[in-house]
């Protein structure tokens, strides 16, 4: 062993694409990693990383390169790889009509592990989990973040020689991603683990010791996490909008102009945002106004996104032509009235007592862990679950009486792609225009319309579109028949930060329109783009607020305690109020 | 190490196809209801003999003589006479489909009957050509009965020299009861049913779940994988070869002239073709519908009609003959009827149960092929 | 208007729908060609017919009479002679290994029996192991021997003349052929239909069409009609094979078939689409599918006819489309049959229509995961 533990050399991979070309997931890829730490492999979707693991892990042969894991060249012995490192695929294959239990030990056998060591790993497994109570609950009915912590545990169920972990937080809470990450880091520490995960967030690759970026099948750079940092030195800083003006009204203003800025987002009332390095001072003070802008010290997200931006890597500009929404009615007031909401299941309430008003206009986020109502509620504002109790009014219409006319006005974009794979772009807007009584020229022209706006071709097949681009086509649909409301359940879970800052501006600038956005996520930092969001946990409203209040009152919380971002603030406000909830229960 | 290693997995594995099996009633449904239930309508539902057969007797020679001859066609198990007396009447109950067949007796009948050239006239409904067939050799059958009858009390001599009579045997099946060969054919289809289309969706799930990636990365062997799969169906299999040899025995009264243990054995051989067959188009089509799709056109359909289960695989031409030999399940048929019926014919049963095995390892080897443990 | 509108939306959806099963190879495939290749083997392969009869003969008598007897046999075309036995011994052995169906057996003292003015018997033992097989051929061999007798003045002085309607040769195949129309096509109908409202709520895309203005009618009436399409277009392909390539003469109105099939494909969707909506994924509905198709084909008298079963089963096969869709098309097919004449298997099927569709749209909204 020369001390790494994987070196590859020219690894070249690549898969029949859907028009019968190739489609190159790796091009001449070499790299080397060091054992016994956390290594980060980051990328937008298309990077490569799921094929890089999964030739890690022995499961693909690439067309060229030599690839040697744990001294072993695996492409030559697979098995003896297997045998020694533990794999966390993106969906972890738990067997859902198997029991926590039952999955671990069907693991452990097949790992071989010593009855002996069995009970006390388990216990820890279990302890780290927070899973030591579900032990007899099927795989199939635990949250989605549960079931990540569980597919952890059964990667885990020994120590291995190298664990490769693919994703692993991809549409889990901030809660269970913290939760994640404390088991990881712990094994690191105790066992000297030495880990390879595939990562979307940056401040899971800032805690690793390496970070690997890549995009379409190369390696951009290799570094510690502060060496690639400190490549946006000198670049970054934060911009306070004036009383009045929204963080993301500013946010959009800078994002709209690539030849000056690289990215902006929405953080804590402020706009964060890269300087590309070639705009003048002047150039930048002609954007801003008089809005000052503050230098910041760089973060990892910045060194990444400014090493795409060099790549060319653009996100594209899907700002709407045509926002102005006429479908709305003009009557004044809130669009959605949610009045004292309630929805069990048999004994079980997934949504108690809830009620919450929706301006015309507005962005309002519904956030939430794993588990906690927020899918049952925006179920029921689309009108796809009735309620059990309580009153909801969406457009102005009761939704138990008037359900028809009241979905005539909403647009809806739902959690995983869920448009018809098989049919091209125009069917598939053909046919919702269809449904929604579009006919003849006014579909054929809003069909147009959408086409231009959201950058698509029309005689794609929809299926074999890229994540973004899906997303983008859900959009369309949503919007082609000009609805006054906008549901978007976890729009953004699954792709990119590219195509998520793109994604987010199209949102913004429709509000602006006067379109009513409603929206869940799982990315914390997305909650800074919305006017209010609520937090909802185990069926029970939290608190509704403007995102600044919400993070005041969880520094409230926490004791006067920094709360940096949402991220944060979420995590306070939700563990503030199982605390208490324990307490009452253990008072009571 | 490694035959340890072996075992313990291979227990682990099939300790959770079983809890899978058990837990997804649906599978139980398939592999244990609806074997009983075709076991029953089977045994009861289907038949191929003929009985009751409605025909329309038209009587419009209705002399006391001649109502006397007929009157025998009444007596018949397998004939129920509707007595009418004009043939316009009788032609509107076949084309409502409320008769199969007419007997006619013309005016002058038991005259010319005397006379030595009597006549009677026979319309069959010849859609359904085997119970025309089957009511035609009832109603002659029953017709001569009637004029040996007349004969035993008539001075006059109404039949000639008796010239050839045939002595007919059926062999292994006396009564000829299609029941007989409808059970052992349902054992074939059974074992069909939870070979081919139950393990079908196995392999497909996995892949549409993502849990095989999981398991490639562990020090679990392909074999292993295949071997866990068959053994939970081997023993649903097994508990359905026991119901069919209990209902054959106990409700229907089928013989089971072989022996129980090459019947088992031969069972379970064929079983575990049909299982691998099904893992195999799972696995090669990685998608649980298409798979059950498969696994329907190429072994359950063919099954049911070209094994020779009801069709006698003699009477088809040369080209469906061929296709029919490619069918495991042709040759577990010719077994098991044999086996049922004759009782242990050793030349067939040697022969048979090399091709089936000939089968099992190829197809277990093609299986074990298609879980190479990679992605692309 | 508001109807202009109301039925552009069926229309919409409709179009969606046989857009989705068409696009796709593997649907597309496994609509028709299956139902072809189906057609086509089953034609050949479901038959009743005795084409091809091995026998034996032990002749102990080799007299002019059993020379004659055998003479005859060969001379149908339907039983070789494959083998020529000494002695009785040898009999077992030829039906045992299944090379004969049947072995005739003359006694040596046959032709003086036969001079005497008889009965002279001569055995004919078959192999049993399938019992239509063995029944045709005993029917046919006593058919010759009868023909013998009366040529050569024996036997009774009575004559049966048959006559049969509509098929006059007893052609199996005949009757086999026009009941593939209806089960071919529901075998195929079902599943699509069963598959159709699974496969978008496994999808995800039910939700999305549920978040549109449609109707649950709408809904019901855009999933029933392309189901039904295809299964008249399945019919036809059938039909086609039947009448063209099997040569079966059409005796009924053309109308009145399409009629009836629109009917029965309409109570199998119904079904189907009942099916469908209960079920949460696409493997649930198949194997409900499944389930049903089983008995369905079993009580629809395709292989075996409905008179054979008992009273209670038969009463409930009036609840199985497929029977009264399998009437439809063998009486109207081969028989002429009049509107009047087969009014009475409409009924059942409308029942079952009218049952299963409004569940289905009722099931669409109120079945939740």
């Amino acid at each position: 062993m020369s001390g790494d533990i994987i070196r590859a050399e020219g690894l070249r991979q690549t898969f029949a694409g859907p028009d019968g070309g190739r489609v190159v997931a790796l091009d001449d890829l070499s790299l080397s990693i060091r054992p016994g730490a956390l290594t980060a492999l980051v990328g937008p979707d298309g990077a490569g990383k799921t094929t890089l693991m999964r030739l890690f892990a022995g499961l693909l042969g690439p067309e060229a390169g030599r690839l040697s894991v744990l001294g072993t060249d695996v492409l030559a012995d697979p098995q003896a790889v297997q045998d020694r490192i533990s794999y966390m695929p993106q969906r972890f294959g738990l067997y859902d009509d198997l029991s926590v239990q039952e999955n671990l030990d069907l693991y452990a056998d097949l790992h071989g592990v010593p009855m002996a060591e069995r009970q006390a790993r388990f216990q820890r497994m279990l302890d780290m989990t927070d899973m030591a109570r579900f032990t007899a609950r099927p795989a199939g009915k635990l949250s989605g973040g549960m079931k990540q912590k569980l597919g952890l545990a059964c990667t885990l169920v020994r120590s291995p020689d190298l664990l490769l972990l693919d994703e692993p937080s991809v549409g889990v809470d901030p809660l269970s991603r913290r939760d994640l990450w404390s088991i990881i880091k712990q094994l690191v520490e105790d066992e000297k683990l030495s880990v390879v995960i595939a990562t979307a967030y940056m401040d899971e690759a800032e805690r690793c010791a390496e970070v690997f970026v890549m995009d379409r099948g190369r390696l951009l750079a290799s570094d510690t996490p502060d060496g690639l940092t400190a490549r946006a030195e000198g670049l970054t800083y934060a911009a306070v909008p004036p009383a009045g003006m929204p963080a993301r009204a500013l946010q959009a203003r800078l994002i709209d102009r690539p030849d000056l800025i690289t990215d902006a987002v929405p953080e804590a009332g402020r706009v964060r945002f890269i300087r590309q390095p070639a705009a003048t001072p002047d150039a930048l003070a002609g954007l801003l106004g008089d809005i000052p802008a503050e230098p910041r010290p760089p973060e990892l997200e910045d060194a990444f996104m400014m090493l795409l931006r060099q790549q060319g890597e653009v996100p594209p500009a899907t700002v709407p032509a045509d926002t102005r929404i006429a479908a709305t009615g003009s009557a004044p007031g809130p669009v959605i009235v949610v009045r004292d909401l309630v929805r069990k299941f048999g004994d079980f309430t997934a949504v108690a007592n809830t009620s919450f008003e929706v301006a015309r206009g507005e962005i309002f986020g519904l956030l939430g862990p794993n588990g906690a109502g927020k899918t049952t509620t925006f179920r029921m504002l689309c009108g796809l679950l009735p309620a059990t109790s309580g009153h909801l009014e969406v457009a102005g219409r009761d939704l138990r009486t008037a359900w028809a006319e009241a979905r005539a006005r909403i647009g809806y974009v739902a959690q995983k792609f869920a448009l018809y794979g098989n049919l091209t772009v125009r069917e598939n807007l053909e046919f919702f225009g269809g449904a929604y009584g579009l006919r003849r020229k006014a579909l054929q022209q809003r069909i147009r319309a959408s086409l231009e706006q959201f950058e698509l071709d029309p005689a794609a097949k929809s299926g074999l579109l890229p994540a973004g681009f899906k997303q983008r086509l859900a959009m369309a649909t949503g919007l082609l028949h000009q609805p006054g409301i906008l549901f978007l359940d976890e729009p953004t879970s699954g792709i990119d930060p590219l195509a998520r800052r793109a994604f987010w501006r199209t949102i913004t600038a429709l509000a602006e329109g006067g379109v009513t956005i409603v929206v869940t996520t799982h990315f914390m930092e997305e909650a800074e783009y919305c006017d209010r969001i609520a937090i909802q946990d185990a069926g029970e409203m939290l608190i509704i607020g403007t995102p600044r209040e919400v993070r005041e009152r969880a520094a409230l919380g926490v004791g006067g305690a920094t709360v940096r971002n949402m991220n944060e603030a979420f995590i306070a406000v939700v563990e503030q109020n199982r605390a208490r909830r324990d307490n009452g229960r253990a008072a009571a | 190490m490694t035959s340890s290693g072996f075992a313990r997995r291979l227990i682990a594995l099939t300790r959770k196809e079983t809890r899978q099996m058990l837990r997804d009633r649906s599978n139980l449904i398939i592999g244990l209801m609806l074997p009983a239930v075709l076991i029953l309508l089977f045994g009861y539902g289907l038949s191929f003999d003929v009985r009751d057969a409605r025909v329309a007797v038209v009587l419009e020679d209705s002399s006391p003589a001649t109502l006397n001859a007929v009157a025998g066609l009444a007596g018949s198990d397998y004939l129920s006479p509707i007595w009418l007396h004009s043939m316009p009447e009788a032609e509107a109950m076949i084309r409502a489909g409320s008769a199969d067949a007419i007997l006619r007796v013309p005016s002058e009948f038991m005259r010319d009957l005397v006379h030595g050239s009597g006549q009677l006239q026979l319309i069959l409904n010849g859609v359904d050509s085997n119970t025309a067939q089957a009511i035609e050799g009832y109603a002659t059958g029953a017709v001569t009965n009637v004029l040996d009858h007349l004969s035993d009390r008539s001075d006059t001599r109404i039949t000639g020299p008796e010239g050839i009579a045939m002595v007919q045997r059926i062999w292994f099946n006396e009564a000829n009861n299609s029941t007989w060969f409808l059970v052992p054919g349902l054992i074939v289809l059974i074992m069909t049913l939870i070979g081919a289309f139950l393990t079908s969706l196995l392999i497909a799930r996995e892949w549409e779940r993502g849990t095989l990636e999981s398991l490639f990365v562990t020090p679990v062997r392909p074999l292993e994988l295949v071997l866990s799969k068959l053994a939970p169906y081997m023993v649903v299999g097994a508990i359905d070869l026991i119901m069919c040899l209990l209902a054959a025995k106990l409700l229907f009264g089928v013989p089971i002239r072989g022996s129980l243990g090459i019947i088992a054995f031969s069972s379970m051989l064929y079983l575990l073709v049909s299982l691998a067959l099904g893992l195999w188009i799972s696995g090669v089509t990685k998608n649980q519908f298409t798979a059950s799709q498969i696994a329907l056109l190429v072994s359950f359909l063919p099954a049911t009609m070209l094994s020779g289960f009801v069709f006698d695989l003699r009477n088809v031409p040369l080209v469906v003959q061929g296709v029919s030999q490619i069918l495991p399940a042709t040759h577990f048929m010719t077994l098991i009827k044999t086996l049922f019926m004759v009782g242990d014919y050793w030349p067939e049963i040697v022969r048979e149960v090399l091709i089936l095995s000939l089968y099992a390892v190829v197809l277990i080897w093609a299986v074990r092929r298609k879980l190479v443990k990679r992605l692309d | 208007m508001a109807m202009m509108i109301y039925l552009a939306r069926i229309v919409a959806l409709i179009r969606k729908e046989l857009l989705t099963i068409l696009k796709d190879p593997s649907s597309r495939a496994l609509l028709f060609g299956p139902a072809l290749m189906q057609a086509l083997l089953f034609g050949y392969g479901a038959t009743f017919e005795l084409t091809n009869a091995p026998f034996a003969v032990l002749d102990q008598s080799r007299s002019e009479a059993s020379t004659e007897i055998l003479a005859r046999l060969e001379g149908t075309g339907v039983f070789h002679r494959i083998a020529t036995l000494d002695n009785s011994d040898q009999i077992a052995a030829q039906i045992e290994s299944g090379n004969a169906l049947m072995v005739v057996h003359f006694q040596s003292d046959f032709a003086a029996r036969l001079a005497s003015g008889g009965p002279a018997p001569v055995q004919v033992l078959l192999d049993g192991r399938n019992s239509a097989t063995a029944g045709l051929a005993s029917a046919q061999v006593a058919a010759i021997i009868g023909r013998y007798n009366a040529e050569t003045g024996a036997s009774h002085p009575l004559t049966v003349v048959r006559r049969a309607w509509f098929n006059p040769n007893f052609e199996s195949r005949w009757n086999l052929l026009p009941a593939l129309i209806a089960s071919l096509s529901m075998l195929q109908t079902l599943m699509l239909a069963a598959l159709s409202v699974a496969r978008e709520r496994e999808q995800g895309t039910f939700d999305q069409l549920l978040v549109t203005p449609l109707t649950p009618t709408q809904i019901l009436i855009g999933k029933a009609l392309p189901s039904i399409m295809v299964g008249l277009l399945q019919s036809t392909i059938i039909l086609l094979v039947i009448r063209f390539w099997f040569g079966v003469p059409m005796n009924g109105q053309i109308w009145l078939l399409y009629f009836g099939l629109i009917i029965f494909t309409t109570a199998a969707v119904g079904i189907g689409l009942s099916i469908s909506a209960i079920a949460l994924t696409m493997q649930q509905a198949m194997l409900y599918t499944f389930i049903l198709i089983m008995p369905l084909i079993l009580l629809s008298g395709l292989l075996t006819s409905v008179q054979n079963m008992p009273e209670i089963l038969q009463w409930a096969t009036y609840a199985n489309p497929l029977r009264f869709g399998i009437e439809l098309t063998r009486r109207i097919y081969l028989e002429g049959a009049s509107f009047r004449d087969i009014a009475p298997a409409f009924l059942p099927l409308l029942i079952v229509a009218a049952l299963t569709l409004p569940l289905a749209g009722w099931l669409f909204r109120h079945r939740l995961s």
